[in-house]
């Protein structure tokens, strides 16, 4: 017989110091296996990259393959940055006031960075 | 719980580094130097997308010694985070807990860091 009737989700739903189970922790995973085939593109294209002009870069930021990847790579390192670098704050930061300013001002700028990256690539690309 | 004989957390003064220690908090320094990096990056495609003037600025500025030092940490930090990460993939998978397996792993992450990060600055130099 079951001593508990929750499945074995609702027992972890909800669990931990931020309530929100393993939410934070599957997320960093998702981002993090995203980000090596993105990585190992990116910095493969950038040392093909070595030396061209302007107009050169322009075109390849402009290939729809490209451009897609680059939004990618921006949003999935920044929303794994973001929950890497919170735990960090999380860690050594003690003081509550300070804690919070220091998560508030880190998610701040990961969102308006990571805007701007992906903004940044569509004016490129069009 | 009472604080009795149970181990505690590694007082750092006394603290003997190992290996596994350096690895694990070496992930750590590299993300976070990793996140302050990403502002190179989106400062890169930003020049980029205000025109070529901003785009050569930016180019001349990665092209100088700064630059280049800057980039051959972010190189090496990117490198060290990607196989170290790997390595807690597998963790996270519940393989390579067995303590020779722990040790060897950390120094396959430091050879391929090293063996990447100087392959790819060969390539690069020579392209340049």
């Amino acid at each position: 017989m079951a001593s508990n009737l929750k499945s074995p989700l609702g027992q972890v739903r909800y669990l931990g110091s931020a309530r929100d189970g393993t939410h934070h922790w599957w997320l960093q995973r998702l981002t993090a296996v995203a980000l090596i085939p993105l990585v190992v593109w990116f910095v493969i294209s950038v040392i093909a990259m070595v030396g061209a002009d302007y107009l050169a870069f322009q075109a390849w930021v402009a290939s729809p393959l490209t451009a897609t990847l680059l939004i990618l790579l921006v949003v999935a390192t920044f929303y794994h940055a973001s929950l890497g670098v919170q735990v960090v704050i999380e860690d050594y930061v003690h003081h509550g006031a300070a804690k919070f300013a220091l998560l508030l001002l880190l998610k701040g700028l990961c969102f308006l960075l990571g805007l701007l990256g992906v903004v940044s690539v569509l004016l490129i690309a069009v | 719980m009472t604080a009795g004989n149970r181990p505690l957390s590694p007082h750092l003064q006394v603290y003997k580094p190992q290996i596994t220690s350096a690895l694990s908090i070496f992930h750590r320094i590299t993300g976070v130097a990793l996140a302050v990096g990403t502002i190179l990056l989106v400062w890169w495609l930003a020049a980029a997308a205000a025109g070529p003037d901003s785009y050569a600025g930016i180019q001349g500025f990665i092209g100088s010694w700064i630059g280049l030092i800057l980039l051959f940490g972010w190189t090496a930090a990117l490198f060290y985070h990607l196989c170290n990460g790997i390595r807690h993939l597998f963790w996270d998978a519940g393989r390579g807990f067995e303590l020779p397996d722990v040790y060897r792993s950390g120094y396959a992450v430091l050879i391929a860091t090293g063996v990447l990060t100087l392959l790819c600055w060969i390539i690069g130099l020579i392209a340049w």
